[in-house]
């Protein structure tokens, strides 16, 4: 069972201090989702956390501290999907879903039949198959994101970062992408960390909202106790209301005058 | 799956050699049949009767056929190296010639050429060496660093000014040393008359291995086109297969151009023909890059020798009146002037 355990991580990027003091504690299967305002560090949390910028703090797999791995075995162990990932002209959806078997291959290897036919399995589960040799670049915001998944599955780390998976996207492919995400956690035992912009849709599928202001996380817990009125008020200084719904909290922006 | 070349590419990739190489060593002031020409070249490999007399055994063996080799080399160097920094750069437009790697290794050249090294045969090719590596690393150092950050326009922008600065300390050395600018501009013209077994004997080996470096790194070059930050999270140590790549590329083009001087155009004009025919992944460019970067050289060569025949032009010339204006079609074409 595999345990990501985060302790003081703190990003500074050109002396400034970005992300500070974050603990996380994530089982496979489970889903956080980060929250705050923009400019509170979700993004930069996210990236520290998948290597792409420096950090300090412990970030420990299983009891391995993920400083002393090399590029391959972290990303055996951490996928990232980007906020926009790169789609490049001319490339088959196939190939692009396979670039994931990057961190199981050496780095002046090529992929065996065996990685070939992860690429296919996948393609098939995430029903891909129709667009198999579509150009990435042609394909649409929520196809994009369900190819970028794709190829986060193939490279079968049991924990996926994601950076705000659905905010390109309109409702309908927002929750067809989030649907997927939680059938795949649980049945394929993944770990996910999230961003998203949305508030009331961060409340429907994860098991914890962490919301961060300033780099510094003020709240956290079940949506329920983090979408309150009152820290949407004082974090993101806007005027709302939360309204329970069955499938989470919902939260309206207000006008003042009406 | 478009990973593989195809046979029916291969068989043809054959005969467009065969065919190329045939004509470079036929064409000349001396035309010569075809067959007398493979006839000679077979009777000096296998020792058969060679149908040649003995002043066209001479045009093939000892003038032409080195020659077209030694194109055809320099061709499948310069076209590879150029396919590898787009791959690694994420920019069609990146070529050994624009990012300064040849005005480095031209500058070294120099160097070699005015401390009497000229005529080293291992001295000349280590000083270009030197230089063209020095050259790509200050481009590369100040394109990162540049007010558009990693933006492809500041990346040639800052080839732009290293070849300036280099070719300009170059002028400076040439004008302190007048009795030596015949030596160091019939270098920087490119050249390949002077050629014969020795000058491909000298560098094939260093193409050699930069070429099977290259190839080996084919798949990493598809994982760079997804930018830097994916590539890194998919496991893929960024800075040093980078590395790898720019070192390959850049030993490659400074031997190339220790022997032919500088010649340009090569490594944006093949790969981007070949874009347009089989697409943009590198497993299958890089290799076709080879194959048609000695090809086009041959027929360029061709080119420089027959147009103002008897008269010779540089070949460096050839290339760059066939390769401007198809720059200016490839930025044309590609939006922003960019893939990224």
């Amino acid at each position: 069972m595999t345990e990501l355990i985060v302790r003081e991580l703190q990003v500074k990027l050109e002396k400034k201090l970005i992300v500070n003091d974050i603990y996380i504690d994530l089982s496979v299967g489970q889903w956080i989702c980060i929250i705050g305002p923009n400019g509170a560090g979700k993004s930069s949390l996210l990236k520290a956390l998948a290597g792409i910028i420096p950090s300090t703090g412990e970030i420990l797999i299983d009891g391995t501290n993920v400083r002393d791995l090399s590029e391959r075995d972290r990303a055996c162990w951490i996928a990232y999907v980007a906020q926009e990932p790169v789609m490049p002209a001319g490339m088959r959806v196939f190939d692009y879903v396979l670039l994931g078997r990057t961190a199981h291959l050496k780095m002046l290897a090529t992929e065996s039949p065996k990685d070939l036919e992860i690429a296919h399995y996948v393609i098939s589960e995430l029903d891909l198959n129709d667009f198999i040799d579509r150009d990435v670049a042609t394909l649409s915001g929520g196809e994009r994101q369900r190819v970028a998944i794709g190829r986060a599955l193939t490279q079968a780390s049991p924990i996926i970062l994601l950076d705000e998976p659905t905010t390109a996207l309109d409702v309908g492919y927002q929750q067809e992408v989030l649907e997927l995400i939680d059938k795949l956690r649980k049945e394929k035992k993944i770990a996910v960390i999230s961003t998203m912009h949305d508030l009331t849709v961060s409340g429907l599928y994860p098991d914890r909202l962490m919301l961060l202001a300033d780099g510094q996380v003020v709240a956290s817990g079940s949506a329920e106790s983090v979408l309150t009125r009152e820290n949407i008020a004082k974090h993101y200084g806007a005027n709302v209301t939360v309204i329970d719904h069955v499938s989470g909290p919902i939260v309206i922006p207000e006008r003042d005058r009406l | 799956m478009a990973r593989r070349i195809s046979p029916l590419a291969w068989v043809a990739s054959a005969v467009a050699v065969m065919f190329t190489l045939t004509l470079g060593v036929s064409i000349g002031a001396v035309s010569l049949a075809p067959l007398t020409v493979w006839s000679e070249i077979s009777s000096n490999l296998f020792g058969t009767i060679s149908s040649a007399n003995s002043s066209e055994s001479t045009i093939v063996w000892q003038l032409r056929l080195p020659r077209v080799l030694l194109a055809f080399v320099v061709g499948s160097m310069l076209a590879s190296a150029g396919c590898a920094y787009q791959g690694t750069f994420r920019n069609p437009l990146a070529d050994p010639y624009l990012l300064g790697v040849s005005a480095g290794a031209g500058l070294g050249a120099t160097i070699a050429i005015f401390n009497g090294s000229g005529s080293s045969k291992i001295l000349l090719p280590l000083a270009a060496f030197a230089g063209a590596l020095g050259a790509v690393l200050l481009t590369y150092s100040l394109g990162r660093s540049a007010i558009a950050g990693r933006s492809s326009t500041a990346l040639i922008l800052a080839g732009v000014a290293v070849a300036s600065l280099l070719t300009a300390i170059q002028t400076l050395i040439q004008q302190q040393n007048t009795d030596k600018i015949r030596e160091i501009y019939a270098w920087v013209l490119g050249r390949l008359s002077t050629s014969g077994w020795n000058d491909l004997a000298i560098i094939t080996p260093y193409i050699l291995v930069c070429i099977v470096v290259l190839l080996r790194y084919r798949r990493v070059l598809d994982v760079f086109a997804v930018g830097d930050e994916e590539a890194l999270t998919m496991g893929l140590p960024v800075a040093k297969a980078r590395a790898a790549i720019i070192v390959a590329a850049s030993l490659g083009t400074a031997a190339a151009v220790a022997v032919t001087g500088l010649i340009g155009f090569v490594g944006i004009i093949v790969p981007h023909i070949l874009r347009l025919i089989v697409g943009n992944s590198y497993r299958i460019l890089l290799p076709l890059s080879i194959i048609y970067g000695g090809v086009f050289l041959v027929l360029a060569d061709i080119l420089a020798r027959t147009i103002l025949a008897p008269q010779e032009i540089s070949i460096g010339v050839v290339t760059a009146l066939l390769g401007a204006p198809f720059f200016l079609f490839v930025l044309g074409s590609s939006k922003n002037g960019s893939v990224t």
